[in-house]
């Protein structure tokens, strides 16, 4: 029965060791943020964060973030006021929307390391991201936005 | 697809179903997602409810998919009724007839045709609210309604000494008789159309608490998976379900008319037990073992020496000039919207309710009313946030899963497909070989231009009494013969190629294709005349119906400074288009090195009539052209022995940051009327890619993706 902080919050969950960390979040514990979009670390829509490093929580063992600071897109802040949050709201990049937590996490990992990333940065740390709206010119926007935010 | 697609004969729909509440995260959104409506106190229509908070809540038939209809139909409405738009609040209208689209006749989100056939509706509900309510202000202060104005969510008198808000009128409102005529604004008064106000899904969307279908809930529901059949019209044979039965949290396995369903306490579960299933498959039918290979080579058959005529204009054949012929040759592919198909159905004794990202309410409940036997006020369709349609979910396919297994179960179920079962389980964008012949007379003009077209047809399945008597689809053709271009003789034939893959409409279907094959040819007959691409195609539009193309292109090269690139060694190419009564121009500067392509930049222009939220029109451009790059680039669907050669997006590859370009997007100022914009982008792009390869290396490329053609 793995223990597990998402959030700073923690939440004993009784499922297998193996059980992908995504569909804990999701079905288990319930909270609907961090989408399902490949299953196997292709496309970043699942993206959360383990000890401030982006993962992919479908390819995650949840044995993997036992013990560990989980953070969800909720975990940005409920009400907006994240940089990343403000960013892409400022730039109106959400389309159908369903991408954009994940990119919103792998974008607020890139910003903590460097609030100024080069567009090569960005496509590095972006383009594990699939977003079908093409909404990319926008979050590249965003992103250096959210650095001046910061 | 064309709006012409869409008109059907019958429209049935039930009264009476009820909006419901997703039960488990109702308070994270309040207005976005059906829900109660205790404060409603003036309801002049069946569009606008004006609420004592000061609110308005606006009833939207439209499904929203990142195209903008949360926020451009409710800007009509408050143009018209005055009323800030943050007092707006978006409400989804429950399945009843009085919310079909007028065109399609039944509630149908598709062709780019939302603000278009909306507009007057949605501004005439705004105006006659604001009619009662100034009425109701006139009884109060007993003065002549003519003498009064309104003003920002309030009536006002002449005099500007009164003035009384919506929300305290609301209720005398509600007595006061609805207008048979109302008089709309001029366009010169308008202060909300053609202003980009904050989208109203926005902050939902940043904040993660906008409900996808995917995220339903709803009590003592359980999760399933389906193992599908591997090849199109295959049936189960054999079921060997033991293991699956035994693996941890499986609940049941249910024979469904897609393939077997595991149900289990979640997701995952589901999915596992699904791998624990031993079926075996029966497959006699005509796509059991095609292969691609020999499906292009019968399909250029088809298109050279069979079809029908679609149109024809002078004598192609007594036509003189230097013969110009071409074949192009374009793939099946998946639409891979990014939330993968779901839906979530709860199949009681007398009634049945469904939550679904749907495009298709109408045709959602008539499946789930043909599984269950209820009559139509038994059903209740539910629409959730869409994780991208591009016209996947124009199909209801995923909904007659979750209904069957509910039927089955007799609990609430949501069915969640992986990624490989929607690239392997898609209505594909059909393939096609395009055989283009064209005369070119002695001053290089176009004297005869012919297109053959084999293709699988989407209208004789989805919308059969749209053929033509000759059995054209008019959908299959789009583009092959574009009316802004004066051709002297002209014939196009249409062959329905059916090799037995199930096809539909995806982002401007037809056009997505044809315009590649015809603007690249455009371009051939351009070079073989010694002609400037540009040039050229601006002598071939007709003077009349070629019009607003001219001043688009025209923009397009303006802009994009046509013959000087602006990154040093690239080579620009163009494409246009039309699709959904909107014009467009696409330059494209690309470099080749090898067999690497890299598009630099995308500029483009557009005439879509009156533009209702200037920044959402350019969004849509933005992501029709980065939808039709990877269209262009690298995404196919192939089969062999039967089978789709595809999985995930490690095969079925896709657009990503690192690849793709700047984008400049520019729209002609218009006072035509309001037309299409969610398309648009994707038809030029692949044929402006096209035409700078050409420009760059010297060879033509007529086959998608370019990964294989430039091979």
């Amino acid at each position: 029965m793995p223990s597990l902080t998402i959030n700073g919050v923690a939440h004993d969950v009784d499922v297998p060791g193996e059980m992908p960390l995504l569909w804990v979040i999701r079905d288990v514990v319930g909270m609907p943020g961090t989408k399902f979009g490949c299953g196997v670390a292709q496309c970043g829509a699942c993206t959360v964060h383990l000890d401030g490093t982006p993962v992919r929580s479908c390819s995650t063992a949840v044995s993997q973030a036992a013990g560990k600071q989980i953070t969800t897109v909720e975990g940005l802040s409920p009400d907006g006021t994240h940089p990343v949050q403000k960013a892409w709201v400022e730039a109106a990049v959400p389309q159908c929307g369903y991408c954009q937590s994940g990119q919103m996490m792998s974008a607020a990992a890139l910003l903590a390391k460097s609030k100024t990333p080069s567009d090569s940065e960005i496509d590095a740390a972006m383009s594990g991201n699939i977003c079908r709206c093409g909404t990319y010119p926008r979050i590249k926007a965003a992103i250096k936005r959210a650095g001046e935010l910061s | 697809m064309r709006r012409a697609v869409f008109i059907r004969t019958t429209a049935v729909f039930g009264a009476g179903l009820a909006l419901g509440a997703c039960a488990k995260h109702p308070a994270q959104v309040p207005d976005y997602q059906p829900s109660p409506e205790p404060s409603v106190t003036f309801a002049p229509n069946a569009w606008v409810h004006v609420r004592t908070d000061g609110t308005v809540a606006v009833l939207i038939n439209k499904s929203e998919m990142g195209q903008g209809v949360y926020t451009g139909l409710p800007m009509l409405v408050a143009e018209e009724l005055d009323v800030p738009f943050d007092r707006i609040r978006v409400q989804i209208a429950p399945a009843q007839d009085q919310y079909a689209d007028p065109v399609f006749k039944d509630m149908t989100t598709g062709g780019s045709t939302s603000i278009a056939d909306m507009y007057p509706i949605m501004r005439g509900a705004g105006a006659a609210a604001r009619a009662m309510l100034i009425a109701a202000a006139a009884k109060k202060w007993n003065v002549d309604p003519s003498t009064l104005t309104t003003k920002a969510g309030n009536v006002v008198d002449a005099s500007g000494n009164r003035t009384a808000s919506y929300a305290d009128l609301a209720v005398s409102a509600g007595t006061e008789t609805p207008p048979k005529n109302v008089k709309l604004k001029d366009d010169t008064q308008f202060t909300l159309i053609g202003t980009s106000p904050k989208r109203l899904d926005l902050d939902a969307k940043v904040r993660a608490t906008a409900t996808y279908g995917i995220d339903v809930v709803v009590p003592g529901m359980v999760y399933a998976n389906i193992l599908k059949a591997p090849t199109f019209g295959g049936t189960v044979d054999t079921v060997d379900d033991a293991a699956a039965r035994k693996v941890a949290g499986v609940f049941d396995v249910v024979k469904i008319s897609s393939g077997v369903a595991v149900v289990a306490k979640n997701t995952w579960a589901a999915m596992q037990g699904r791998d624990a299933l031993k079926v075996t498959w029966k497959n006699d039918g005509p796509a059991a073992h095609v292969n691609t290979a020999k499906m292009f080579a019968d399909a250029e058959k088809a298109a050279r020496t069979t079809g029908v005529v679609a149109a024809q204009h002078g004598d192609v054949d007594k036509a003189q000039g230097k013969v110009v012929e071409a074949v192009y040759r374009g793939p099946f592919l998946a639409h891979a919207a990014m939330e993968p198909m779901n839906a979530t159905a709860d199949v009681r004794d007398d009634a049945v309710e469904v939550w679904a990202p749907t495009q298709v309410q109408t045709r959602s409940r008539d499946a789930a009313m043909k599984i269950t036997g209820f009559p139509a006020d038994k059903v209740t369709i539910h629409t959730t946030f869409l994780g991208g349609g591009f016209g996947r979910r124009l199909d209801p396919d995923y909904v007659v899963d979750a209904v069957e297994i509910s039927k089955a179960v007799k609990k609430p179920v949501k069915v969640t497909w992986r990624r490989e079962d929607d690239i392997k389980n898609d209505f594909y964008r059909p393939m096609s070989v395009n055989v283009v012949r064209a005369k070119l007379d002695s001053a290089g003009h176009v004297a005869a231009w012919e297109h053959r077209v084999a293709s699988p047809s989407i209208v004789k399945r989805w919308a059969p009494a749209m053929l033509t008597k000759s059995g054209v689809d008019f959908s299959a053709i789009d583009q092959v013969m574009p009316s802004y271009y004066a051709f002297g003789n002209l014939r196009t034939t249409y062959a329905d190629f059916e090799p037995g893959i199930p096809v539909g409409f995806m982002r401007a279907p037809g056009a997505n294709w044809n315009s590649f094959a015809t603007e690249s040819f455009i371009d051939e007959l351009a070079h073989a005349a010694g002609k400037d691409p540009v040039a050229f195609r601006l002598a071939l539009l007709d003077p009349k119906k070629g019009a607003r193309m001219r001043s688009v292109l025209q923009l397009a090269a303006q802009k994009a400074g046509w013959g000087h690139p602006q990154h040093a060694g690239a080579s620009q190419g163009v494409g246009i288009c039309d699709w959904g009564g909107s014009y467009g121009a696409l330059i494209a500067e690309v470099s080749v090195k090898g067999k690497d392509i890299t598009v630099h930049r995308a500029v483009m222009s557009a005439d879509c009539g009156i533009v209702v939220h200037p920044d959402i029109v350019a969004a849509q451009l933005e992501g029709a052209i980065n939808y039709g790059i990877a269209m262009a680039m690298t995404s196919k669907i192939t089969f062999t022995d039967g089978k789709v050669d595809q999985n995930n997006f490690y095969d079925y590859t896709v657009l990503r940051m690192k690849d793709a370009p700047k984008i400049e997007t520019y729209v002609v100022k218009s006072k035509e009327k309001p037309t299409g914009i969610g398309e648009l982008g994707t038809p030029p792009i692949a044929p402006a890619i096209g035409n700078a390869i050409f420009k760059a290396t010297g060879k033509r490329v007529r086959q998608l993706p370019f990964s294989d053609g430039l091979a």
